[in-house]
């Protein structure tokens, strides 16, 4: 029912998206992944408590988060165009999605380590542990089933901005969607970028869920 | 090896609330090779005092001193140092959940730098010790309660400290395992000739290990010395509602009702005998019977050991001339037994006059 010619289009389209979402995805974890760890520790009573450095990062965060996608893309168009050289195509794409990207992962890495039990934090000082073998050996590590989580959250929610940018010329299934599903009114198409979407979120979860077990130690049954 | 000099700790109003004062005048001393407990209900500061021996609470003034070493003059680093040397146990083991048992152990030791095989060299033996060589690969969350407190146990001896500190260590823990764990814990004491500084609410904890204990309420050390003697011979209030149901000093309901603070016609004195070491086990009681021609009508006793001594109480209810009574209390007490008048028991057919 669909042209060679369209799944040549909707494979090109499949590939843009895990190009967006992928290096969107790795730029946004390397990023937002020690944002995360910087904004538990400087809590109030933390680790390395530094109000000031929470509140202004906390203060960005919030910010970024707070702007609907779309608008973000648009507004950091400037800021696109230095980094990528164009606004447009899939390259620059990459650009707003990680930018809002580290903001969300900082905020779910956050939430994460700061569920790690205090009294590990304790014992681990009791043995003269400093500050940054207390972060690596034992927050990240006890952090990990709930990052992994979080993570995977990240990047599905990262496949359906990324379908969003296309309306902004972004390339990926978004774009084929919205030119050729809606301009061009082909309902079909349409459908296969959806389906594709769906499977790709099911996938995705899935791995998620299951390196999410993998690394959780806590309910194994004796 | 510990000593705390005159340690305060107060911590900052909180709002409107007044400063809370979680440590007064503390002076206390650990030797050497002791298991010194301390004992106090939750709140009394003992765990805030267990805290500053390691720093992880930091006094507000006064010194504590470890091996000679003054904690509180230590730099961040020199502080990490010294933790090496002092281990630690906790109530929830905090162990963690992503390292299984080797490698929880291995902690400590990867901290401070130390290579691997040789980590391997000091991990397997403390895992022989605790007992848990065939759970070396396996997670906490497929342990026990007291394999945990094991794990934890050979985690903190990892880096051969001088010194154990158990944060109510076996409360979390079944009679049973609880036993276990005790005895584990004076065997290292004895084998390893480690200090260990325990606290606890549990009195049995005390009188199960313990060579020195220190009652703790308000903040303040309330009486401390040798188990035997603050079992014994208990002074302030709070100590006596702590050791004396192990004690069992007190008289059954039954016989209470009998017993008068004053004397009335017909009524025979009652005596409480505390026996104290190998006097417990000298048959004083039937030489004094025979040669002051007493009858001794037993109400109460009960023979218990402390730390391996005998320890006991008898209570009698004296029967013959007062004089007999008298000189049997004047030879009881030459024989270093303690003796202490309860009251008067009134016979039966007399309670209602009382």
């Amino acid at each position: 029912m669909l042209s060679p010619e369209i799944y040549a289009l909707l494979f090109k389209a499949l590939l843009d998206t895990l190009q967006m979402v992928a290096v969107s995805g790795l730029l946004g974890t390397a990023l937002g992944l020690p944002i995360g760890v910087l904004l538990a520790v400087t809590g109030r009573g933390e680790l390395l408590q530094n109000l000031t450095f929470n509140r202004v990062v906390g203060a960005v965060v919030n910010m970024t988060r707070s702007t609907p996608f779309i608008i973000l893309v648009v507004a950091i168009i400037p800021f696109t165009r230095l980094v990528a050289g164009t606004s447009i195509g899939t390259t620059a794409a990459i650009v707003p999605l990680t930018v809002a990207a580290v903001p969300f992962i900082a905020r779910i890495v956050e939430g994460a380590v700061r569920e790690v039990d205090r009294g590990l934090i304790e014992a681990a000082q009791a043995m003269g542990a400093t500050p940054f073998q207390i972060i690596v050996k034992v927050l990240l590590p006890e952090a990990m089933p709930a990052i992994a989580l979080g993570l995977t959250l990240s990047v599905v929610s990262l496949i359906g901005y990324s379908a969003m940018v296309g309306a902004v010329g972004g390339g990926g299934l978004g774009d084929l969607g919205i030119r050729y599903g809606y301009q061009r009114f082909l309902p079909e198409v349409m459908l296969a970028v959806v389906v594709v979407l769906i499977v790709l979120v099911q996938i995705v979860q899935s791995t998620g869920d299951w390196i999410a077990r993998r690394v959780n130690k806590r309910n194994l049954k004796s | 090896m510990i000593t705390f000099e005159q340690l305060q700790k107060t911590y900052p109003a909180r709002g409107t609330g007044a400063p809370v004062q979680a440590l007064a005048d503390i002076d206390l001393t650990v030797e050497r090779g002791e298991i010194y407990g301390i004992i106090g209900r939750s709140g009394a500061g003992k765990s805030t005092l267990l805290r500053t021996v390691n720093l992880l609470e930091k006094p507000t003034s006064g010194r504590v001193l470890v091996d000679g070493v003054d904690m509180t003059s230590l730099s961040a680093r020199e502080l990490r140092e010294a933790r090496h040397s002092i281990g630690m146990i906790f109530q929830h083991f905090n162990l963690l959940s992503s390292r299984t048992v080797f490698d929880n152990v291995a902690l400590p030791l990867e901290l401070a730098g130390v290579g691997r095989a040789q980590i391997r060299e000091a991990v397997e033996p403390l895992l022989d010790l605790v007992g848990l060589t065939d759970k070396r690969d396996r997670y906490p969350a497929e342990l026990s309660g007291g394999q945990k407190q094991r794990v934890g146990i050979a985690r903190a001896l990892a880096s051969k400290p001088k010194v154990l500190l158990s944060d109510e260590a076996t409360s979390a823990l079944d009679p049973e395992t609880t036993t276990q764990i005790l005895h584990l814990l004076a065997d290292i004491n004895k084998r390893l000739g480690l200090t260990i500084v325990l606290i606890t609410h549990e009195i049995a904890v005390i009188k199960e290990i313990c060579h020195k204990v220190a009652v703790m309420e308000g903040g303040r050390i309330i009486e401390q010395g040798p188990v035997f003697d603050v079992f014994a011979h208990p002074k302030h209030p709070t100590t006596h509602t702590f050791v004396d149901p192990v004690i069992n000093r007190g008289i059954p309901d039954a016989l209470r009702g009998r017993l008068s603070a004053t004397e009335v016609p017909g009524s025979n004195m009652v005596l409480r005998i505390t026996f104290t070491g190998e006097r417990a086990t000298s048959p004083v009681i039937s030489a004094i019977s025979r040669k002051m021609n007493l009858d001794l009508n037993i109400w109460h006793g009960q023979i218990d050991e402390i730390q391996g001594a005998p320890f006991g109480t008898l209570v009698v209810e004296a029967i013959g001339n007062p004089q007999s009574i008298e000189a049997a209390i004047s030879l009881l007490k030459v024989n270093k037994l303690g003796v202490e008048v309860l009251g008067y028991a009134v016979p039966g057919n007399l309670r209602a006059a009382v």
